[in-house]
Parts: C-alpha cells; sequence; structure tokens
C-alpha cells in the first residue's frame, strides 16, 4: 500500500506504540488526509477563500450598481483581457452575476456547511472515529477544488460577447447552449460537475456514517439535531445532485455535440432545462439552509441552558421541509408559461412549507423560553438568524403565489428574498457555527468582543444592503442589470452603502482569526459550560487526532424527552 | 365564498392601517411630487422636440393618416419612482384583483415578522442569566405544539384563497375579438406583431438616454418605437422568443411572461386608461439584457387605428368599407382578419 499516507508519515519508528494523537507529516496530512477532522479544516479553509472571492465579486457589483450608468465595469473587462465595448462590459456583468451565485452557493456556503462543519461534528457527535469513508471523503474535498479552478478559469475563456461564462448561476438554455460561443460556458458547467460529483460522494459518505457507525446507545431519536440536519441533507444531495449532472451533461452535448435536448428547433424544450434544474434547484436551496437549522438547534440549546424544544418535531420538521422540497420547483417558473392548474398547484405546495419552517421557528423561540440565556458570540448569531430567516421566510411566502410573483419575478424582489434566508439565514447559522466551534476545533479561544463588533457590523450592514431591495423590486427593477433607470438611483445608493457597513464588520472576523492564533487563549475541552452536552465536549480542544477509540456508550436512564439534555448521558466511558 | 368575506373584510380593516401608514409617509410622497414635477417643468423644453418628429414622420411615410401622435411626457403612467417602496401604481384590471392581496400580503409579512420579532425581544428580557438563573426543563408541550402548526396552516388557507381567485382570473380567455399582440423577443430588443391588422412589426429599440432626457423621457425606459395598443379593451398578448428566452414585463399592468424560442405563450391584459406604461425585459438574455425596454402605449379605440394605418396596417373596418388601401398588400390583410392566430401559433416548432 506504497499509495497510502502511511508511506509519508513522519518518524514512524518512533511511534512503536499506539497514540491517538499521532499526527503523519505536513504533505501526508493536508493533501493526502483521510482525516475527517483534517479535511473538515481543509474545506472550511477552502470555503473561506471562495468567500473571499465571492464576497469580492459581490461588492464590484455593488460598487458598478450605487449609481446609475456604467461607471467601472471597462476596467474589469480590461483586467480579464478583453476590449471594453457596449457589449463586453455587459458580458462582464453576467459573468459577475454567475460567479457570484455559484462561488457562494457551491464554494462557499456548502463546502463550509457539510464539507466543514458537518465533516468535524458529525463522527465527534455521534461517537464515531471517523467519517466511513476518509479516502471517498478525501476525493470530495479536492474533487471541489478543482471544481473552482475550473470555474475560475471559465473567468478567462471567451464565452460569446466576451470572456467569462454570462450564463446567471441557472445556466439556462438556450443562453448557455447557441447564446454562448466558446468555452467559458463548458469550463464553468464541468466546474459543477465536479462539485456535484463531489458532493454525491459526501453525501454516501455522511449517509453510511450516521446509518452504521452511532456509538452504543445513540439511536436515531437520541442523535443531535445538527446530525439530522446534516443526514436530511445528504438525502437531498443524493437525490437533486443527479438530476442537475443529467441536465447539465445535456447542456453540454447541445453546446458541442449536437443535441438539441433544449432546442425547440430540433424538437427540444428550452423549458425542460428549467424544470431539470430547479428539480435539483429547490432542494438545493435547503441543502444550504438544513445544516445552518441544525446548528442554531446546538446554539440555542447550548445558551439557554435547555435541551431543545420539541425535539422529534425539530427532526421530523427537517424531513418534512426536506420532501416537500422536491415537489415545490416550478415556483422558480412562474412566468415560463405554465398553465394555470400547475400554477395553483406549485402556489399551493410551496406555501404548504411554511408550516414546518414555522415550527422550527418557534421551536427555538421555546427553547430560549424558559432558558437561562447568555448571549455569547454564537448565540447573538443565532438570535439574528431566527430574526432574519423568518423576514426571507415570509417573503418566501409571499413570493409563492404565483398571481403576485407576476410583479415581482426576476426583480430585486427576489434578489432580498433569497439573500435574507441565505445570505443571512445560512451564513449568519455558519458564523452562529464558526464561533460555537472555532475554540473546539482550533484549541485557541477566539475574542468575544470582536466577535460582538462582527455581528453588529455585519447585522446593520447586511439589513442595510437588503431591505431596500425589496423596495426596489416591488418599483419593478429587474435583476442582472448592470446599469438602471434613474428612479433607481435612491435605494440603490443606499444599498451600496450597506455593502461597505457588512465589508468593514468582516476585517473584525479576520481580525478575530489573527488574534486567536496569535494571542488566543487555550480553549478548555469544554468552554462553553452546562448547556454544551453532545458528544464533541466530553473530548479535548483541539480532539485528539484519533478521537473514540474505545466507543462512548450513550446511556438510556433517560426519558427520550432529554434525549442528550442531561450531562452524564453524553460523557464518554 | 366565507374566506373570501373574511378576507374582504380583513382587507378593508387593513385599509385603515394602509391610510395610516400613508400619512407617516409623507415625506416620501414629497419625494414622488418633487419626481413628477419634474417631468412636468421639462414638458415645455421637450415641446419643440415632439413637434420635430411629427414633423418628420409625414416625409417618411407620405401615405400615413393623419391623427395620431405619439404621447408625451405628460402622458407617462407606469413608471418607477426614486425612493418609492411599493409597488408601481396599477392600471390594469389585473392589476386592480391583485393589488389587495398584495397589499393583505404585507401586513401578514409584518404581523408574523413583528410578532416573531417580539417574541425573540421578550425571551431575550425575560430569560437572560441575569433575571432567570435556573433554567427550567421543560422540553414538550403537545398543546402549544399543535397551535403553531394549525395557526400557519389557517394563515395559509386563508392566503390561498384569493391567490388561487387571482390565479383563475388572470387565465381566463380574453374575449374572441380581442386584439391580439404577438412580442418577439430578440437580442437585444422587441418586436411587436400586430396579426389581425396587417401582420406588420414595429421594431422596439432603447432610446439612447440623452436623447430621451431631452425629450422629458426616462432615460433607460423609453423606446424609439412604442408597442402601441387601445386602452379600454381586453388586448391578447402572445410572447415568443427568437434566439434566447427573454420576459415581457410591464409592472405597472401587473404583466410579465417570458418569451421563449419555440412556444407561443398568452396572457391578456386590459389597460383601463391611455398612457405610457414602462417594463424591462426580466430574463437574463445575454450581454444587453439592461438595454431593451419595454414602452407600452395606450391610446383610445380611434388613435389606436390612426396608429395602425400610419403603419400601413389595416383595421378591420377597413377592408369591408373600402378597398382603398391598395398599396398595404390586401393579400396579407385579408387572411389576417379571420386565421391570424393559427398562423401565428407555431412559429418554428
Amino acid at each position: 500500500m506504497a499509495t497510502t499516507a502511511d508511506t509519508f508519515q513522519a518518524h514512524h519508528d518512533d511511534h512503536a506504540h499506539h497514540d491517538a494523537d499521532h499526527k503523519p507529516g505536513f504533505f501526508a496530512r493536508w493533501f493526502m488526509s483521510t482525516n475527517h477532522k483534517d479535511i473538515g479544516t481543509l474545506y472550511l479553509i477552502f470555503a473561506i477563500c471562495a468567500g473571499i472571492i465571492g464576497g469580492a465579486i459581490s461588492g464590484i457589483m455593488r460598487m458598478e450598481l450605487a449609481e446609475p450608468g456604467i461607471q467601472y465595469l471597462q476596467y474589469w473587462v480590461e483586467l480579464f483581457g478583453g476590449e471594453a465595448t457596449m457589449d463586453t462590459m455587459g458580458h462582464q456583468w453576467n459573468v459577475f452575476i454567475s460567479a457570484h451565485g455559484l462561488i457562494m452557493v457551491f464554494f462557499m456556503v456548502m463546502p463550509a456547511m457539510i464539507g466543514g462543519f458537518g465533516n468535524w461534528f458529525v463522527p465527534l457527535m455521534i461517537g464515531a472515529p471517523d467519517m466511513a469513508f476518509p479516502r471517498m471523503n478525501n476525493i470530495s474535498f479536492w474533487l471541489t477544488v478543482a471544481g473552482f479552478c475550473s470555474l475560475l478559469i471559465s473567468n478567462f475563456m471567451p464565452g460569446g460577447t466576451g470572456n467569462g461564462a454570462g450564463t446567471g448561476w441557472t445556466v439556462y438554455a438556450p443562453l448557455a447552449t447557441s447564446g454562448s460561443v466558446g468555452p467559458a460556458v463548458d469550463f464553468a458547467i464541468f466546474s459543477l460537475h465536479l462539485a456535484g460529483a463531489a458532493s454525491i460522494m459526501g453525501a454516501i459518505n455522511f449517509i453510511t456514517t450516521i446509518f452504521n457507525m452511532r456509538a452504543p446507545g445513540m439511536t436515531l431519536h437520541k442523535m443531535p439535531l445538527f446530525v439530522w440536519s446534516i443526514l436530511v441533507t445528504a438525502f437531498l444531495l443524493l437525490l437533486a445532485l443527479p438530476v442537475l449532472a443529467a441536465a447539465i451533461t445535456m447542456l453540454i452535448t447541445d453546446r458541442n455535440f449536437g443535441t438539441t435536448f433544449f432546442d425547440a428547433s430540433g424538437g427540444g424544450d428550452p423549458v425542460l432545462y428549467q424544470h431539470l434544474f430547479w428539480f435539483f434547484g429547490h432542494p438545493e436551496v435547503y441543502i444550504m439552509i438544513l445544516p445552518g437549522f441544525g446548528m442554531i438547534s446546538q446554539i440555542v440549546a447550548t445558551f439557554s441552558r435547555k435541551p431543545v424544544f420539541g425535539y422529534l418535531g425539530m427532526a421530523y420538521a427537517m424531513v418534512a421541509i426536506g420532501v416537500v422540497g422536491f415537489i415545490v420547483w416550478a415556483h422558480h417558473m412562474y412566468t415560463t408559461g405554465l398553465d394555470v392548474n400547475t400554477k395553483m398547484y406549485f402556489t399551493a405546495a410551496t406555501m404548504v412549507i411554511a408550516v414546518p419552517t414555522g415550527i422550527k421557528i418557534f421551536s427555538w423561540i421555546a427553547t430560549m423560553w424558559g432558558g437561562s440565556i447568555e448571549f455569547k458570540s454564537p448565540m447573538v448569531w443565532a438570535i439574528g438568524m431566527i430574526f432574519l430567516f423568518t423576514v426571507g421566510g415570509v417573503t418566501g411566502v409571499y413570493l409563492a403565489n404565483g398571481g403576485i410573483d407576476d410583479v415581482v419575478h426576476d426583480t430585486y424582489f427576489v434578489v432580498a428574498h433569497f439573500h435574507y434566508v441565505l445570505s443571512m439565514g445560512a451564513v449568519f447559522s455558519l458564523f452562529a457555527g464558526f464561533y460555537y466551534w472555532f475554540p473546539k476545533m482550533s484549541g485557541k479561544m477566539h475574542s468575544e468582543l470582536l466577535a460582538h463588533l462582527h455581528f453588529w457590523g455585519f447585522f446593520i450592514g447586511v439589513n442595510v444592503i437588503f431591505f431596500p431591495q425589496h423596495f426596489l423590486g416591488w418599483q419593478g427593477m429587474p435583476r442582472r442589470y448592470p446599469d438602471y433607470a434613474e428612479a433607481y438611483e435612491y435605494w440603490n445608493g443606499i444599498s451600496s452603502f450597506g455593502y461597505e457597513i457588512m465589508a468593514g464588520s468582516m476585517l473584525f472576523f479576520f481580525a478575530n482569526l489573527i488574534y486567536a492564533f496569535i494571542a488566543g487563549k487555550k480553549a478548555p475541552d469544554n468552554y462553553w459550560g452546562e448547556g454544551a452536552t453532545t458528544l464533541e465536549w466530553s473530548l479535548s480542544s483541539p480532539p485528539p487526532f484519533h478521537q473514540f477509540e474505545t466507543l462512548p456508550v450513550i446511556e438510556d436512564h433517560h426519558n427520550y424527552h432529554d434525549h442528550i439534555g442531561d450531562k452524564g448521558s453524553a460523557s464518554a466511558h | 365564498m366565507i374566506l373570501g368575506d373574511i378576507a374582504r373584510k380583513r382587507l378593508s380593516f387593513l385599509a385603515i392601517l394602509i391610510g395610516a401608514m400613508s400619512l407617516s409617509t409623507v415625506s416620501q410622497g414629497a419625494l414622488a411630487a418633487t419626481a413628477e414635477a419634474t417631468p412636468a417643468a421639462t414638458t415645455v423644453a421637450a415641446a419643440p422636440a415632439a413637434a420635430d418628429s411629427t414633423a418628420v414622420a409625414p416625409a417618411e411615410a407620405p401615405a400615413a393618416d393623419s391623427g395620431y401622435t405619439p404621447l408625451g411626457p405628460d402622458m407617462i403612467k407606469g413608471q418607477p419612482h426614486d425612493g418609492g417602496w411599493d409597488v408601481q401604481k396599477q392600471y390594469s384590471i389585473i392589476g386592480d384583483t391583485a393589488e389587495p392581496l398584495h397589499v393583505g400580503l404585507i401586513w401578514v409579512m409584518a404581523v408574523i415578522s413583528v410578532f416573531v420579532l417580539g417574541l425573540l425581544l421578550y425571551v431575550m428580557v425575560r430569560f437572560r442569566k441575569s433575571a432567570n438563573p435556573v433554567p427550567s426543563k421543560t422540553s414538550h408541550n403537545t398543546l402549544i405544539e399543535i397551535i403553531w402548526t394549525i395557526v400557519p396552516v389557517l394563515i395559509l388557507v386563508v392566503i390561498a384563497v384569493p391567490s388561487i381567485i387571482l390565479l383563475r382570473d388572470q387565465y381566463q380567455a380574453p374575449p374572441k375579438d380581442a386584439l391580439t399582440v404577438k412580442v418577439t423577443g430578440y437580442q437585444w430588443y422587441w418586436g411587436y406583431t400586430y396579426p389581425d391588422n396587417g401582420d406588420f412589426e414595429v421594431i422596439s429599440n432603447m432610446m439612447p438616454e440623452e436623447e430621451a432626457k431631452a425629450k422629458g423621457f426616462p432615460g433607460h425606459l423609453e423606446v424609439d418605437h412604442r408597442m402601441v395598443v387601445p386602452a379600454g379593451e381586453w388586448i391578447r398578448i402572445q410572447t415568443t422568443g427568437a434566439d434566447v428566452i427573454h420576459s415581457f414585463a410591464v409592472p405597472s399592468l401587473w404583466f410579465k411572461l417570458d418569451s421563449v424560442p419555440g412556444r407561443l405563450n398568452e396572457k391578456k391584459v386590459f389597460i383601463k386608461e391611455p398612457g405610457i406604461y414602462y417594463g424591462q425585459c426580466s430574463e437574463l438574455c445575454g450581454a444587453r439584457h439592461g438595454y431593451m425596454p419595454i414602452a407600452v402605449e395606450a391610446l383610445p379605440r380611434p388613435q389606436f387605428e390612426a396608429w395602425v394605418r400610419s403603419q400601413g396596417g389595416t383595421v378591420k373596418g377597413d377592408a369591408a368599407a373600402a378597398p382603398a388601401p391598395a398599396e398595404a398588400a390586401p393579400a396579407e390583410a385579408a387572411p389576417a382578419e379571420g386565421d391570424s392566430a393559427p398562423g401565428e401559433a407555431a412559429p418554428t416548432a
């Protein structure tokens, strides 16, 4: 087995005895990793890098949109190796919106939520030594990196009217087929293939791990809600991504091999692509938020020093969201010319999702009710997420109405809605989880002050960015416009100002990272105190390189209502 | 329709609240007022420019009927207002049906958001560590879990009833003799074909911003040739795409319909009064997606017919009364009277 990491282990002979903290050398540890915690760390570093790029692109966009007219696009066109004309500037804009969407969805939120926190804490929380398929785990990560490289390369390739793929993250045909000549779109599609394959393998890994590697006594109904959320997410990935893979493979063959799946002149149908894409795309939005739900549940329970309220309801609400999430896709297509009955069905089905989501919101509040709440940094992010996700949720109910959607479809109202649920729902969850677990992962305490400053700057910033976009949408401003009528100047100016606040708050985040690694205090095993009851808190910070060599036993002397709510049940034996 | 009644009563209650809210937005009103004042002030300056264009038009088309002059900036009805925070004022029958639902939903959204915010603030204060040092161990209450499942269901049912009614209204077929306008999305302009009126096509490009502003029209929204339609009657709008998918959208008419290559989508609209209504392409269609605006010009029937004749088209009465417009190719015009829609139904498939 010369190809395994064993060959690269440093000082192999010095450690004849078995040592749980025995680490391989640098290259083997980080480039050939089979350790779920190291792979989780890699995913988090990758997601932060991708997030910086994706966030910088949104800065470019908000800068351009701060006032009417084209101010900066010509410079960006020249930077990417083109000649600034009306067409190339418009195309460059489309490249930015596409890259921002694809990066944030596939290379920031998903790797951070599932690859990062999922990899790190699913095995720890269920008392498993590692993931079921450690090497497949490593392939998943490096395929994601390869996918990201493919997407970055696409920005420098010809894509029709300019360099890069200017198709939107949805890659609708025929704009993405006959409408975009050149290899850029092929590179972008290939990037999705790679990221998709990585996610499918990750999903298989999580499902197998959760079903087979739970510690003795850890029944499904005793699993922490974060594990439940990853389990549901993994099923969504497993069922949705193959559909995306099929759709974008048909795009590739339409583009390069003369097929006409989505070309009406050859008997195909452009709307078919949209059905396939959104059959994946709608579960995808739940893939991005469900692990966040899981993290929020852990955090709210920890800092209220109470077990999660309505544990079973919470777990099955996520299952319900996952199931119903598969049968609402065409609400993204209300204006494509759907049949009236189809529209009525999707209106009704979409609104149904509000019910399990409402259960989650109210259960979080009920968890806090009667608690003894400490406002540590993860908790303030979690409370911020609960409120802002509610705002994004109610605008979702508004948009669910097919007849109402006629006026706001593809406007900034939709942009505001999905940024409230993602840029606030998912990203607030990510930061909450990050501050919750960062000392556990790194062994260093972060600064609570900086984390709170980060929260307030980010909270105010994103609201100033996105709340006025509801008004822009109602006033009729379409999405994906580099330039706009003067009547949209007021709210756009405010929105761009909000970006500066948000970007400024990110300085606190990076300062906090630097502070923690340079001057952070050593983190104790359980630095959040008695509210933190899941298994990861029974381990050192950071946990040993290989944990649970003797499996912990989860004792069953409690009523299941208390599932993991009691400290005694969660300690490792 | 008990639920409909409830919805209506609720909405009338909400109307009072809206009145109160509109008082609180006097500053908004002031903003809108200045926005309206600006085009009015420029009308004078624009008048010579408008005169110019009418002077040129006869020179280009000497055979054209008189009686049509393009509407000026004073007739702009559907357009965004800077700082506006609600949907544009509605000028169509469907818009009138949809707007109360939209307003009702705003209140549902606001009430739920404020309710959740209130609950959060309450628990944050009441159950903070210093106020409540010993947490309870309650993790179940079947009654409250049933309540917070059932109540949202009821709210959704109350929303669903008017929502489904709105969908039904939107999809009821227009009268058989309704005028048909076929809208074709091109990269990156619009084509408006009038199959009932001789099948001529009007090509509509964005008017350069400086030119539009000089004439008193909003830059980025005004076009060189508008889509002219009659006001006060049902119109059948059919959309299709020539190259990629575009979307024909006019916010003040509550209208949005994708124009998909190989498909012919259809939707009706009833514009209540003459005026200019602006919209923009609403499906990403490539480099100049942001530069293919829509301007619908609704005119009283006689002026509309005058416009049709000025474009070389025919009006229903014309062919029967007098074979006068012989130069307008009667061979083309005649079939267009009867079976226009089937002829256009499948452009590519």
